[in-house]
């Protein structure tokens, strides 16, 4: 068990024949990911790695049974592709592409409200269940197949919470970046549920980041609906405000998308929060020891 | 990207929107000159800078002849303003607004935004006009009038009707905010705003509205679909080190500490912020070279960060995934030998090929502290930036 993604999970990735698609086709392959086709319009019956390349993705689907996908096109491009993906009837849709513009993403979930898609990211690493799929960039190795669920909106802070983990010898059942863009096709609520109904996941950690109020509403949730132990940080407790710290989300305005407040929340909804970064594995080493 | 008053004023008039008769001028030796053209018995002189507080700091001025009018503008242009929205030491006035005094009526509040939380944009009136708009929804949350708007149709004429009823507006008012609203929308959508403010939104005696101010700040991730918005560049408010970081597409933002900081993404940067802060240190910097950077970006990357001379210890962070550890150490190496270092650096490299980036380090010869985990490169570059460093 895991969430979203298994052994069994069917990709196609659209924009394999770009620099990047065809680089992480080539990582996904060798981890073992059921990459099964590629989409690049006008590069239809040529093939990428092994794999065969469709014009569009319905020929794709048709073809070959993906259920999810991977995007790696270019920002302009990439709101298309996303609803492409979703009328191709593909259930998963996992965005890499960064630099969407906000009104975009809006219409995407506009139009993916009535669907059946799910959508992660855009701007994120994807979505990896170690030692069974990875859809995504994140480097392979730094996982190990366990029962501790990894949340984040970040992309090397995941990995840097990961490998503490790794190195503890605490495996992962399934790890998500949610992407860091203000707005996003799956939020930390609708990954957190799915962890608290996933039998194998025993745990959970979720990293945050300062801007908007994802985590508020996260600690909601927690607070009535999860029972499993939450471990959480959030980054940019040194964050002046007014500044836009890489990602287009995190910036604090106003009162608004501070760390404080993100952190009080999540203690008062019972999660156990890292001060440090470097201390993530550390606590969840402990806080699964108490589990025993 | 945020754009100044007048620049947003410019913006809207093609959709619309009346604001009042002004000019921008750089030169105070313009401004009687332009309170002439302009015509009329009062006009009002508006520092412009990329900061709201304005009014309450000195940044708005009345004026009744060009002398004042001139003297008002000698006295801003060229002075620090300090609002409650900037830092202590202000921001410089480059420009000021020379535009007509409104007779007003009534002040109203509108703006367009992106509600994170609805994934939707939303319009947000209140009868409130001229107040900050926090502070209202604050202290009278009912004065606050929200409506989410819908991407593929705007604004449903039940909701402008809503909308006006609530703000208590009657008559040929009502049709002149209703269709001030749409203009507002269509300036919102085609122009990919993340936020359109208009505060104060006058009425006048002759119910004519007009929008006073304006903030608008543009999605920088379309900038690509606005040529047109590439002369605001220029007008940015960075410094030159920013300005260089942009140029390599580099996320860097200057801070007030003494530790320079180099991390891949985002996340891992501001994490890396707030273990220097927690060891006691004080970062100097907010580096993010992106996920997949090139040798040449990390060489400037570590050249700007270089040039900052607060700049007292080094820390490289980075956890390569897409990005090879080799490549950054490559980076390292180069733009040591280009520009030289007399200060500490903590290098901590994790993920692919961290063994040959090692291998890099180690055969350079050059000083470099090594560290394991992100603990440690936080202890070390704290204690590096808190002796004075001799290159023995």
């Amino acid at each position: 068990m895991s969430i979203l993604i298994s052994k069994e999970t069917r990709v196609v990735c659209q924009g394999i024949t770009g620099h990047a698609g065809s680089f992480h086709t080539e990582r996904m392959l060798e981890y073992g990911t059921k990459l099964v086709a590629g989409v690049t319009p006008g590069k239809g019956g040529t093939v990428q790695h092994g794999v065969p390349v469709f014009d569009n993705v319905l020929d794709a689907v048709k073809k070959t049974g993906a259920s999810a996908s991977v995007i790696y096109v270019p920002a302009p491009f990439a709101a298309d592709a996303i609803m492409e993906a979703s009328e191709a009837g593909v259930e998963l849709v996992v965005c890499i592409t960064e630099g969407i513009p906000t009104l975009d993403t809006i219409e995407v979930k506009k139009y993916l409200s009535n669907k059946k898609t799910r959508l992660i990211g855009p701007n994120c690493p994807g979505i990896i269940t170690p030692g069974a799929c990875k859809i995504g960039i994140m480097p392979g190795y730094i996982h190990k197949p366990g029962n501790v669920g990894v949340v984040s909106r970040s992309g090397t802070l995941t990995y840097e919470a990961v490998w503490q983990l790794t190195q503890r010898g605490i495996g992962q059942s399934t790890c998500i970046g949610i992407g860091g863009d203000p707005i996003v096709g799956t939020d930390f609520i609708d990954i957190l549920r799915l962890f608290h109904e996933d039998k194998e996941t025993q745990a959970i950690v979720l990293i945050g980041e300062i801007g908007g109020s994802a985590e508020e509403a996260a600690s909601e949730v927690i607070r009535q609906e999860i029972t499993k132990p939450v471990i959480g940080f959030i980054a940019g407790q040194t964050a002046p405000q007014g500044k836009r710290m890489g990602h287009a989300g995190a910036i604090i305005s106003g009162k608004k998308g501070t760390a404080i407040s993100k952190i009080t929340a999540l203690k008062n909804a019972g999660v156990t929060m890292v001060d440090s970064p470097a201390d993530i594995g550390e606590t969840v080493a402990r806080v699964i020891e108490r589990l025993k | 990207m945020k754009v100044y008053e007048f620049q947003a004023k410019n913006i809207l008039k093609k959709y619309g929107v009346s604001v009042p008769r002004g000019k921008a001028i750089s030169g105070s030796n313009d401004a009687s000159k332009t309170f002439q053209e302009i015509g009329c018995k009062r006009c009002v002189v508006k520092a412009q800078i990329l900061a709201g507080g304005r009014g309450k700091s000195g940044g708005v001025q009345f004026v009744n002849t060009p002398i004042e009018a001139q003297t008002c503008a000698a006295h801003l242009i060229g002075t620090h303003l300090v609002t409650h929205q900037t830092n202590q030491k202000g921001v410089e006035i480059k420009y000021v607004l020379i535009e007509e005094a409104v007779s007003i009526k009534r002040e109203l509040y509108l703006a367009i935004t992106i509600d994170r939380f609805l994934h939707t944009p939303l319009l947000i009136a209140s009868t409130e006009g001229g107040m900050e708009i926090e502070e209202v929804s604050k202290r009278t949350p009912d004065k606050i009038i929200k409506e989410p708007i819908d991407i593929f149709f705007g604004i449903h004429p039940f909701q402008s009707r809503r909308i006006v009823s609530q703000l208590n507006i009657s008559g040929v008012l009502s049709t002149r905010l209703n269709n001030l609203m749409e203009n507002l929308w269509d300036a919102f959508l085609k122009n990919d705003c993340s936020l359109l403010e208009i505060n104060p939104l006058a009425v006048t005696m002759n119910d004519e509205i007009y929008a006073l101010d304006a903030k608008m700040e543009l999605d920088d991730n379309a900038l690509y679909r606005h040529p047109e918005f590439e002369q605001f560049v220029q007008y940015q408010d960075i410094s030159p080190a920013e300005a260089l970081a942009k140029k390599y597409k580099l996320s860097y933002i200057s801070l007030d500490g003494n530790i320079g900081c180099l991390v891949n993404g985002a996340g891992l940067a501001m994490a890396t912020m707030d273990i220097i802060k927690l060891h006691g240190g004080e970062p100097a910097n907010f580096l993010d070279v992106g996920g997949d950077a090139s040798l040449e970006q990390v060489t400037q990357a570590f050249e700007i960060i270089l040039s900052d001379s607060r700049t007292k210890a080094v820390l490289i962070n980075i956890f390569g995934g897409i990005m090879k550890c080799d490549v950054i150490a490559s980076g390292i190496i180069r733009a040591i030998k280009e520009v030289g270092i007399h200060i500490p650096l903590v290098v901590r490299l994790e993920g692919t090929n961290v063994d040959r980036a090692k291998e890099i380090i180690d055969s350079s010869g050059l000083k470099i502290l090594s560290a394991k985990d992100m603990k440690e490169a936080a202890n070390l570059v704290v204690k590096a930036s808190e002796n004075e460093y001799t290159d023995k």
